[in-house]
């Protein structure tokens, strides 16, 4: 049946139909839809791990008792889950493996836009490139072929533009191999240092293999063009720039795996041509393969390593003309993604802005708090620095720096890799307070469980994990609960631990105010009588809130009533309900 | 057939992808090549949010370029102004009139722009801007802005009621069927 899916989809429904069994998995844009959509085949069975380098071990583990597995992540996922990786490619597998990673070119919801395709060399395992969703669907069913086949895990890799654009796909029937063996092997299976001297040439071994299957593969396909004066090598949604651009104008040696990359079909399809130009996104990793090759050969000097490429950068580039529309003379005011309106981390961030805090922030919804107004986030690096980084910014920086520095962190976040960092503030006896913004759901990747919510991938109740117990486990004797929306306490408590001379957790708890179960008051009324136009209410930056004719109106469309620009108010002109 | 392209803009929030979603299966019931790019994650908060339709015998890029959109279908008048580079000469703008002040805007750090829908008609494109949200509150919903804007675009393309209102069936809840329907048909005839 022919269907429209997105990329994510089409892996998934590619999972499905090659009898993956179990899948394990991190969220994170642009790759969490692949784990919702093969969550919702019955026959799969399908988890958010804690993070990306468990959901990985795990993933393993069930290749290894004999069933397909798979396991998905962002670009910065993969380096989270680097150290199972680059050892899981001198064990192999038992049944296949799947790892897909989903980069972020232009860095539309990312902290960088580093290019994975490095990972494939650096751990020397084969790497495939759908450029739309067909693709997709049908290399995550050759994925497990060539896992088997060369005992490999086998990494799939999409990009915002693949995982996000639905196009045409042909579904097929679900098969499931029959279940492998278990085998004791521990020749194969502890890399300890006596058995991995013996896996590494088996892995070097592995990649000639599958450099001479890149050799034959119909992935790797020259389609040819009427004009030899330029051949083209590109893969990815980058193919599909080329085509659109240039139609068939010039030959065009799609690449469909990544890596390794075939030697003698790029040298023939150069000989072909007067001239060879490689468009790729990001890095220049085609383009270095070539010239290892001894070829000549134009890329990073045509295309940009930074951002997105697209049909018009093409065509420009490579002798088209180009015609583009007309802009408006005057500015265009931005419109900056902005915390909801009745967001629970929106007072916290208030709170740490006025009494003039060092925050080091961390990866989520909340990293918003370090747009005007609120301004109130020093540093964002990855999942978990925060609370790393408070450890070392306190320790190092004594006791000037104690009372006036936190750490904010969400509670999926600090699920995630923050409680390690905890861990060391304990340990190493840091005077460090941490706090941890829980809104019971992960926010920014649109609302997935995670272990402290007390639900599943499924949706079905299960183990919830206690913040507060686990702070207490790892050595933080003061752990405080406060209610965000509350700002006064929030305020007190957040002064009270800063001033003790021991490591403490503030847990700031009130869950997402998008959740469904969520009941909110419903929306207040400004009094234009009452109100003076001291725009104090206009610090919070909510969106309901702006001022019309100097005086402060609200928009009873995005008003939730969560209370806290009422708060603000020292005239009483906001909280009349209407 | 030469690829038709449709730019759905917004903001985060606005049901964009609903009407992308839509288009989609209209346009793949069609017969149609069909890629419909979408965007997820951080600039889905209240940002400015961008889908592309794009349909032919073969479409190849999923995003659509500057100066390649036959049509900009802005469920918001400032997003509508900050796409007119996309319009292919001779293209078509249809805005909603509605005005969401951004955060620079409500901040007091920007001013929003003045006679935005003569200012775009003054680049040479062809704009039908009008009052989709009062329509869709009559619709009974101020949610279904997006149907009332699909409604507004049928006119302008060769599609017949019977393919929309397939297309609209599958795409919306049932219990929600009635209301949708009637934003549509409002839009339609607005």
């Amino acid at each position: 049946m022919k269907t429209l899916m997105l990329g994510n989809e089409a892996v998934a429904r590619g999972l499905y139909e090659a009898g993956c069994c179990f899948v394990s998995s991190y969220p994170g844009t642009p790759s969490t839809e692949i784990t919702e959509c093969v969550a919702k085949y019955e026959e799969v069975y399908a988890e958010w791990a804690p993070n990306e380098k468990v959901a990985l071990e795990a993933a393993l583990g069930a290749s290894l008792t004999g069933k397909r597995s798979f396991c998905a992540m962002k670009h910065v996922g993969l380096n989270v889950a680097a150290d199972p990786l680059f050892t899981i490619s001198y064990t192999g597998v038992n049944a296949g493996l799947v790892i897909g990673v989903a980069d972020d070119a232009g860095m539309h919801s990312s902290q960088n836009e580093q290019d994975s395709r490095h990972y494939a060399k650096a751990s020397k395992i084969p790497m495939l490139e759908p450029s739309d969703s067909a693709e997709a669907l049908s290399f995550a069913k050759l994925a497990y072929e060539l896992s088997e086949k060369f005992d490999t895990a086998v990494l799939i890799k999409m990009c915002t533009r693949v995982s996000h654009s639905q196009s045409v796909v042909e579904t097929g029937e679900r098969v499931v191999p029959e279940q492998k063996k278990y085998e004791k092997n521990p020749a194969k299976y502890i890399m300890m240092p006596v058995n991995a001297k013996r896996r590494h040439p088996e892995v070097e071994t592995r990649t000639k293999a599958l450099t001479e299957w890149a050799e034959q593969t119909d992935i790797n396909r020259i389609e040819p063009g009427q004009d030899t004066s330029c051949g083209i090598i590109t893969s990815s949604t980058c193919y599909q720039y080329v085509k659109e651009a240039l139609g068939d104008t010039y030959p065009v040696l799609k690449l469909g795996m990544i890596w390794p990359m075939p030697q003698q079909k790029i040298k023939d399809f150069a000989a072909t041509v007067d001239r060879l130009v490689v468009v790729e996104e990001l890095d220049g990793f085609i383009e270095a393969h070539c010239k290892n090759l001894g070829l000549s050969v134009s890329g990073k000097d045509l295309f940009t390593n930074i951002g997105e490429l697209s049909q018009n950068l093409v065509k420009e580039k490579l002798g088209g003309t180009v015609q583009t529309g007309t802009c408006l003379a005057e500015d265009i005011p931005a419109r900056p993604p902005v915390m909801c309106a009745g967001c629970p981390h929106r007072s916290i961030f208030y709170v740490l802005k006025k009494l003039n805090l060092t925050v080091l922030g961390d990866i989520g919804c909340y990293t918003l708090g370090a747009v005007a107004p609120l301004g109130a986030i020093d540093t964002t690096v990855c999942m978990g620095a925060s609370v790393s980084g408070l450890h070392g910014f306190v320790k190092a920086g004594g006791e000037e720096m104690e009372g006036r520095t936190v750490a904010v962190i969400g509670d999926s976040t600090f699920i995630h890799s923050g409680v390690t960092g905890l861990i060391n503030i304990a340990y190493n006896e840091s005077n460090a307070t941490v706090i941890i913004l829980d809104n019971s759901i992960t926010g920014m990747t649109g609302h997935q469980q995670n272990p402290t919510t007390g639900y599943n991938l499924k949706g079905d109740p299960c183990t919830k994990i206690d913040l507060e117990s686990l702070c207490h486990a790892v050595g933080i004797q003061r752990v405080r609960v406060v209610d965000p929306y509350d700002m006064d306490t929030c305020q007190k408590v957040i002064k009270e631990e800063l001033a003790e001379k021991e490591p403490s957790v503030i847990i700031s708890r009130r869950p997402c105010a998008l959740l469904k179960y969520v009941k909110h008051p419903g929306p207040i009324c400004s009094d234009p009588e009452k109100c003076k136009g001291c725009k104090a209410c206009m610090n919070i930056g909510c969106p309901a809130i702006s001022m019309v004719d100097g005086k402060a109106k609200i928009d009873a469309t995005l008003c939730v009533g969560c209370g806290v620009c009422e708060q603000l108010c020292k005239f009483d002109a906001l909280g009349a309900k209407e | 057939m030469e690829t038709k392209n449709i730019m759905i803009v917004g903001v985060g929030g606005q049901g964009t992808l609903l009407a992308s979603k839509l288009l989609g299966r209209l346009l793949l019931g069609k017969g149609y090549d069909v890629k419909v790019s979408e965007v997820h994650g951080m600039s889905q908060r209240g940002g400015s949010v961008v889908t592309y339709v794009r349909w032919g015998d073969r479409v190849c890029s999923p995003i659509i370029d500057k100066g390649q959109a036959d049509c900009v279908l802005s469920f918001e008048l400032l997003e509508a102004a900050r796409y007119t580079e996309y319009v292919k000469p001779g293209g078509r703008i249809i805005v909603n009139s509605q005005q969401i002040n951004p955060m620079p805007v409500v901040a007091g750090a920007a001013s929003y722009p003045e006679n935005l829908v003569e200012k775009i008609a003054g680049l040479g494109i062809q704009v039908d801007a009008f009052d989709a949200l009062t329509l869709a509150e009559e619709a009974g919903s101020s949610k279904a802005v997006n149907l009332v804007l699909m409604g507004r675009l049928s006119k302008h393309f060769e599609f017949t009621t019977q393919e929309w209102m397939e297309a609209i069936e599958h795409s919306v809840p049932p219990k929600f069927l009635e209301m949708n329907k009637k934003a549509f048909a409002l839009g339609q005839s607005a």
